[in-house]
């Protein structure tokens, strides 16, 4: 009985979108005070009931209710209780539900904390929202539906993909998700700009928070994504560009252009129909990038035919909501108002060619991710796109940006000189410059790769910090929320950019062949295995080897990588021993038996270095965001000005910029 | 106007492409038919642990095998990697990795990686009797009966309602072979 309730509570919360995309936007087009007062209301019920049948399937989960498919197919009687509530969005089906939730969070969100924008144009952004809301609960009850049932339900169900039993993955999805339903805030802005006819620099303020939040949401998503994969595939490498992680990387590509094109509008009115156009792709990636990956068109072509039906309802929903919006933009965007001029040196100028950049490299990654799908469709030969092609696309793609970020901050709006820009940076460039060497020698990383890393890295964090000097001459209370956030996002790079060099220049790795008593010596650590041992836990059964690592005399850790076999499916992982430090890791997986007899097997030894700046860095970013977003200034001047605003829905075309 | 209705135009060739895709993926699935119920192409290939350890198609006569189609660089291998596993515990008849247009590191390290769930292993890396096979795209899979007969051939990611499927075929060509 209690699966039904939250098919109902869909049903409803269905309803209630429909109902919110449609009335209270009619009311926003006519005026009517009463349709759009509807909005609220409408917006709650469908958090709700949201909540309800996200609740209920876990309610499933918990009580082992295998009855109900999805709960069979990613759960059984012995999975933790942990796992069994993260396996909710572990499968296809739960994570749509997880999609619809966040969004009506997001909606919910929208009108708590924008109770002060016009009321025809909150109106408009919670409608936009309301319909991508539709979309995706119509397709989830129509082709994914995760309370459908099985009668009578199997004794015992399978299992939830062992590489998904894992804290990391907890809140990776979730966090992921957040930052993609995020940006349909910053869309639903963009729309109901669009939509009402004027898009002026207002929309442009209001949305920013939500669109660093949500960015921020992802980056912090990515980035547990990455660590996850680190410690859990047992490869030791952080990135694979596979087509799941380029899903998530080309909505951020885009994101991080569009919170940068969305301080230029604001400021300076400059480049909104290329702002618009930005919020409308960063969501329609989103959606191509959750689509795709849950869909499992791109893990091949052939994977689309194996249901034809929800390949088709992704390509219509796309098609209705991107085409839609694309379709607004081109009648809408010529009205738009055109921002001031600038000259060639400028901060609007730096930020254009940030945009260019960051466009670049989203449509440099959308290319290859979908190029065997492209390809096949040609009827091309079959070839992949491999790491290689990202790498060096992306290496050059990315060296000016690193190159330029210090210069942005510094750059004056309007015009400004290239020499005022670059003179207090004269000194940050040297000092990058020498400590890069001498660090990168001391190290004894002495290659390229290692070297300009440094160099780059510090160059952006120096570079910063002599921003920080600059901006705080001459104030007397310290630095605003967003430029700190900036500050930080920005050096966060610098950090990160270190750890990629030095982690791709000066891993070590070795695959040696072990049995019990003998030892392994490498870069001064000696690992010694005792023993190789048999263990238990609640779902699996597992080879352990134990090793202790010494590094001299002295006894550093204990080590003991696994290799699992779980009850339910079978399916043979890896566990791989890991000790983490500031300056390098140790990292420690099993390969395979080699010899039953003395126990010997073959066993991955890493040693890399500066690996944690990596994430540490992708941290500092999102934190970053997610400071610029709290700053008072987008909260307390949006009261004001609202204030002043006359709350009608009068849509005055082609409207001028408010001085 | 014209130039903002650029954008439009490319999400619109992104959209057709992509029910293109739909449609030639109903096609593909035809290509399979002319080698059903032919015998499967003679090959003799080297192993993937030992190059000189060859297998030949006519190894297997006498009983029904499988044959699954992978490759390192192949994403959605990965994906139908649980259900190939499956079938490897739960088929009870030999299942042959084909290793096609692969590097032997590259093929053994992703065993390593996500396991060996095959009862043996061939290699084809210039790709020449996955031509012979008819080949589409990795992962494919074909049954072959005990007289050495391509019976069924899956293009594609193995799932659930694939697996099952496959199942149902080889518990009957496996009573078939001990009727005959």
């Amino acid at each position: 009985m209690i699966p039904e309730l939250g098919q109902i509570s869909l049903i409803l919360a269905l309803v209630l979108a429909t109902l919110l995309a449609t009335v209270p936007l009619y009311g926003a087009w006519k005026n009517d005070g009463r349709l759009m007062a509807m909005a609220p209301s409408l917006v709650i019920g469908h958090f709700v009931f949201a909540l309800m049948a996200y609740l209920v399937l876990t309610v499933a989960f918990i009580n082992h209710d295998f009855t109900v498919t999805y709960v069979a197919m990613n759960s059984n009687l012995l999975l933790p209780l942990e796992y069994r509530l993260s396996a909710v969005w572990g499968g296809h089906e739960g994570s749509l539900l997880l999609w619809i939730l966040m969004l009506a969070g997001w909606m919910l969100a929208v009108l708590m904390f924008s109770r002060a924008l016009p009321t025809a144009y909150r109106t408009r952004v919670l409608s936009v929202m309301g319909m991508v809301s539709i979309g995706f609960l119509l397709f989830t009850l129509l082709t994914s539906n995760p309370f459908d049932r099985v009668l009578p339900g199997p004794p015992d169900g399978q299992d939830l993909n062992p590489l998904l039993q894992d804290p990391g993955m907890i809140f990776h999805p979730p966090l992921l998700y957040m930052g993609y339903v995020g940006f349909a805030v910053a869309f639903g802005f963009a729309i109901a700009g669009l939509l009402g006819g004027k898009v002026e620099r207002d929309w442009v303020r209001w949305s920013r928070p939500w669109t660093l939040t949500a960015w921020s949401f992802l980056t912090a998503g990515i980035t547990l994504g990455s660590w996850w994969a680190y410690y859990e595939l047992g490869w030791g490498g952080w990135w694979f560009w596979d087509p799941v992680e380029n899903a998530s990387f080309i909505p951020w590509l885009i994101g991080t252009a569009l919170i940068h094109s969305q301080a230029v509008t604001e400021k300076r009115g400059a480049f909104p129909a290329w702002t618009v156009l930005l919020a409308i792709a960063a969501f329609s990636m989103s959606l191509l990038g959750t689509f795709l990956v849950r869909s499992g068109v791109l893990t091949s072509v052939h994977a689309f035919a194996n249901d034809p039906e929800r390949g088709l309802f992704i390509l219509a929903f796309m098609t209705v909501i991107t085409g839609g919006a694309l379709l607004l933009y081109a009648l809408r965007a010529p009205r738009i108002m055109a921002g001031d001029g600038f000259d060639f040196v400028s901060r609007e100028t730096a930020l254009m060619i940030n945009n260019m950049f960051f466009a670049v490299s989203a449509g440099m990654v959308l290319l290859g991710t979908l190029y065997p799908l492209v390809s096949d469709f040609m009827g091309w030969a079959q070839v992949s796109v491999g790491p290689p092609y990202f790498s060096a696309m992306f290496i050059l793609l990315m060296t000016p940006v690193v190159m330029l970020i210090p210069l942005g901050p510094m750059s004056r709006w309007k015009q400004d000189g290239l020499g005022r820009i670059l003179k207090p940076l004269v000194i940050s460039a040297a000092v990058a410059i020498v400590a890069g060497v001498a660090i990168s020698a001391s190290l004894g990383a002495w290659s390229a790769r290692a070297i300009t890393g440094w160099i780059g890295g510090l160059w952006l964090i120096f570079g910063t910090f002599s921003y920080v000097r600059t901006a705080l001459r001459g104030r007397r209370r310290g630095l605003p929320r967003h430029q700190i956030g900036m500050i930080m996002a920005h050096a966060g790079i610098g950090v990160f950019v270190i750890g990629v060099a030095m982690v791709s220049s000066s891993t070590l790795q070795r695959d040696v062949r072990v049995e019990p008593g003998q030892t392994v010596e490498m870069e001064g650590y000696r690992f010694e295995l005792h023993e190789i041992a048999s263990v238990k836990g609640s779902n699996w059964i597992a080879d352990e080897a134990r090793f202790t690592v010494y590094r001299g005399d002295e006894e550093l850790y204990t080590m003991a990588p696994q290799k699992r076999r779980y009850h339910r499916s079978g399916q043979v992982m890896t566990q791989v021993a890991l000790r983490p430090g500031i300056f390098r890791d140790l990292y420690i997986a099993m390969g395979e038996e080699l010899d039953s007899t003395t126990q010997a097997w073959s066993v991955r030894i890493h040693i890399k270095p500066f690996i944690r700046w990596i994430w540490a860095g992708a941290l500092l970013l999102a934190l970053g965001g997610l400071v610029s977003a709290s700053d008072r200034r987008y909260w307390r001047e949006r009261r004001s000005e609202a204030r002043g605003e006359v709350p009608s829905g009068t849509a005055t075309p082609g409207g001028k910029v408010p001085a | 106007m014209i130039r903002m209705l650029v954008p439009l135009g490319i999400f619109l060739a992104l959209v057709i492409m992509l029910v293109a895709g739909l449609d030639t993926a109903e096609e593909r699935k035809l290509v399979a038919s002319p080698l059903i119920d032919k015998p499967v192409p003679e090959f003799t290939l080297p192993g993937l642990f030992d190059s000189n350890a060859e297998r030949s198609s006519s190894d297997f006569l006498g009983q029904p095998w499988i044959l699954n189609v992978w490759g390192s660089w192949c994403w959605a291998c990965r994906v139908e990697h649980p259900f190939v596993e499956r079938l490897g515990r739960e088929a009870g008849i030999p299942l042959v990795g084909f290793n096609w247009k692969d590097e032997r590191t590259d093929a053994l390290e992703w065993l390593d990686r996500y396991g060996d769930a095959w009862t043996a292993h061939v290699v084809d890396f210039e790709g020449r009797s996955a031509i012979d096979l008819g080949v589409y795209g990795a992962p494919e899979t074909f049954l072959i009966d005990h007289r050495g007969i391509i019976r069924h051939k899956h293009i594609g990611p193995i799932d659930q309602t694939v697996f099952d499927d496959l199942m149902r075929r080889i518990m009957a060509l496996r009573s078939e072979t001990e009727a005959s």
